[in-house]
């Protein structure tokens, strides 16, 4: 008798502290690192619900890197640049990192060039997306699957 | 607050494209490490870069922490005439670090 007045509370105890419990391990979770759906959102952020086509985009990674703490990343897009037609931005972006964005670059026709490079940190092998924003508002994206032996943050963990 | 390195060809002919690299010492602190003694280390990255040609910008890159430690930049520029090209790069503590290169464009 006593024991099962006592059951409803103790189960609901039960379940509210297992449901807590695998909260805040998904919580854990997301701390962690990005995921490929906070990439997306992330992207959409940037650039809107525009759709994106592959090509014209040329995304330069090594795909396998041994210290993912400095990678070497250049990233350049087909355009005459001229007054009329040219690249507007450049966004990067990852799927595993604690944050999806990686770099913005703005730029316009007295660049010359549709073109950047610098050094990244990968905390994981990963896809890196490169979309580009061309002056008449389309957009262009190139895709890289990279495999880092020695990921960045690790050594501090 | 940062040791700056530029590389912009002195001498260009009117119309030509340049490359500019650039290099800044910044340790850029991603705010997920931790001291010897488990403390979070505050995030402290350069978040933003401007280049300026005689005042008009002509390339703006926003960094996160994805960028690796002192941040290497290289892009392209068309050579319009003599001057200076001006850069700044901005931290998460508001502090600006500038450093400026002059071209001669015939």
């Amino acid at each position: 008798m006593t024991g099962e007045s006592l059951s409803p509370v103790t189960r609901r105890a039960v379940l509210i502290g297992v449901a807590g419990a695998a909260a805040s391990a998904t919580l854990l979770v997301r701390r962690a690192e990005a995921t490929p759906e906070m990439m997306k959102a992330a992207i959409h952020r940037v650039i809107g619900e525009s759709p994106v086509r592959k090509g014209k985009v040329a995304l330069d990674i090594p795909p396998l890197v041994e210290n993912g703490n400095t990678i070497a990343m250049s990233v350049s897009v087909e355009s005459p640049m001229t007054e009329t037609d040219y690249v507007k931005a450049i966004h990067v972006f990852n799927e595993k990192n604690p944050q999806p964005d990686i770099i913005s670059v703005h730029l316009g026709p007295r660049a010359g060039k549709a073109a950047f490079s610098t050094r990244i940190r990968l905390a994981d092998s990963q896809n890196v997306v490169a979309i580009a924003e061309l002056s008449d508002g389309s957009l262009w994206s190139d895709t890289v699957e990279v495999i880092v032996t020695i990921a960045a943050c690790l050594e501090y963990n | 607050m940062a040791r700056t390195l530029i590389n912009v060809p002195p001498k260009a002919k009117r119309g030509q494209i340049i490359e500019i690299k650039t290099l800044i010492s910044h340790v850029m602190e991603t705010g997920y490490r931790r001291d010897e003694t488990g403390a979070p280390i505050p995030r402290d990255i350069i978040n933003l870069f401007v280049c300026s040609y005689n005042g008009t910008e002509i390339f703006r890159a926003d960094l996160h922490q994805a960028i690796a430690a002192n941040p290497f930049i290289t892009f392209f520029t068309v050579a319009t005439e003599t001057g200076t090209l001006e850069f700044r790069w901005t931290d998460d503590n508001g502090q600006v670090e500038k450093a400026s290169a002059r071209i001669t464009v015939e």
